[in-house]
């Protein structure tokens, strides 16, 4: 074992640990935005309303996310007017590719989280608020969301762990996040052992400091569940 | 596009069926971690929980691909140095699809052993008292009684890890298997016609996971006969 192998390239490893955060927690906020009108109208009784969003969700949960990225980082290129159109420099961009990725991954499966805790809006509160004179956008406003964001907590805490882990995908299409970072080191060293053991640690960290978070947000949000303490 | 892929049908169809043929074989590998892990959580002893709960903590902290590297080129290294300490003058190497099976059966045993774990425990305990009282042994009990019951508290997240694992595979093209993704990867590259290939990718695996989620149907269906809904 040569650990110091690992030490000597810290900086590194840094690096990638501050990479893996910033794509997992922008794609993670850009997916949770596109996920709220999409789990809206995925709800909705309108087929017309509600058949795109499902075949959105239907592919993006049901292929990989590998073969999500290849197609937009390896694949538009193969299409001319994207390479002559004003967004093929951003597309070029394997930061980009994955972020897009990303985002329409994760925000797929969580228009699905948001659409089974909307649905499970009990009704008589979806009744009280039309007696009280709501109107539709007030309803979902004051009472479908804030429930179904409380119900949808604990899958999305999963989502988010499902997210991190799926980020690694970065790494293959040579982004420098921890998978990147350690196999970088192990191109430079031949240490695959230790170097990939050093981005495990890592990961088990952020996954740690997420059950943490959401343990946290559970006791907050769900503290009208919790069994009563005399 | 026919005039494209029509050549590498053949390749494509090898490399679906490396994919299904690493499905399944992980899968069988995870049932039987996820039913050893199960009865390690569930019994008594000391031991058997903590090295389950270890495990389960550990897999769900490290993204697959980072777990199958440092199997697939630590397992190597392991297995080697400890046949060398055995003073056997052989090398013996494994293979990517060894690994990838070993290192995916490894990952999913863990959410196996939780799925199997809830199961478990939702079967009446007043069954198993019955069962022992009738004087079976315990294989009978898990024969006669308990796993056909399980089953159909398993299957819904069951059918679930199956799903989440059938897509982890295209992770292991990285590792050199050839896969459905490695194979089209290269047909790809050669046509430059990448979007196609992994559009014909994406179509595939939705094939597989629409086969899938059919049968889960079916199956779930016919373990609940018996239960009464409302």
């Amino acid at each position: 074992m040569h650990w110091d192998v690992v030490l000597d390239n810290w900086q590194l490893l840094l690096q990638g640990l501050w990479t893996t955060i910033l794509y997992v927690s922008a794609s993670l906020a850009l997916g949770l935005i596109l996920a709220i009108p999409l789990s809206i109208l995925r709800s909705s009784s309108n087929r017309f309303l509600s058949w795109p969003v499902w075949a959105f969700t239907y592919f993006f949960r049901g292929t990989p996310l590998l073969v999500q990225i290849y197609l937009i980082y390896y694949g538009l290129g193969q299409f001319e007017s994207v390479r002559e159109s004003f967004l093929w420099p951003v597309l070029r961009e394997a930061s980009w590719c994955a972020l897009i990725g990303f985002t329409l991954n994760t925000g797929a499966y969580v228009t699905e989280i948001l659409r089974g805790a909307i649905q499970a809006t009990p009704y008589g509160e979806i009744e009280a608020a039309t007696a009280c004179g709501m109107s539709r956008a007030q309803t979902y406003h004051r009472i479908i969301m804030p429930g179904a964001f409380r119900r949808a907590l604990p899958a999305y805490g999963n989502e988010v762990i499902f997210m991190l882990h799926g980020s690694v995908v970065a790494g293959v299409i040579t982004i420098l996040d921890i998978y990147g970072a350690a196999k970088k080191i192990n191109a430079l060293t031949y240490t695959y052992f230790e170097s990939m053991l050093a981005a495990a640690v890592l990961y088990m960290l952020i996954v740690y400091l997420i059950t943490r978070v959401f343990k946290r947000a559970e006791s907050r949000w769900h503290a009208h569940l919790r069994p009563r303490t005399e | 596009m026919l005039e494209i892929v029509g050549p590498y049908i053949p390749l494509i169809l090898k490399g679906t069926w490396v994919t299904i043929a690493v499905s399944l074989v992980s899968l069988a590998v995870a049932c039987l971690l996820g039913l050893l892990g199960a009865w390690a959580k569930l019994s008594h002893s000391k031991l058997a929980n903590t090295v389950a709960g270890a495990y389960t903590t550990l897999v769900r902290g490290v993204p697959d691909l980072v777990l199958m590297t440092i199997i697939f080129f630590g397992g190597q290294i392991g297995i080697n140095s400890l046949v060398e300490a055995m003073g056997w003058d052989i090398y013996i190497e494994i293979d990517a699809f060894t690994a990838g099976v070993v290192s995916i059966g490894f990952i999913y045993g863990a959410y196996m052993t939780e799925t199997f774990r809830g199961a478990i425990l939702a079967v009446p305990k007043g069954q198993i008292e019955a069962a022992v009282a009738c004087g079976m042994t315990r294989p009978t009990i898990f024969r006669r009684v308990l796993g056909p019951q399980m089953m159909r508290f398993a299957l819904p997240s069951f059918g679930n890890n199956w799903l989440v694992l059938l897509k982890t595979t295209a992770l292991v093209s990285v590792l050199g298997v050839q896969e459905l993704v490695y194979n089209a990867f290269s047909a790809g590259r050669s046509t430059r016609e990448m979007f196609t290939f992994m559009l014909v990718v994406c179509v595939i695996y939705l094939i597989l996971t629409t086969i899938s989620t059919t049968a889960l149907r079916w199956a779930e269906h016919r373990y609940s006969v018996g239960v009464r809904r409302a």
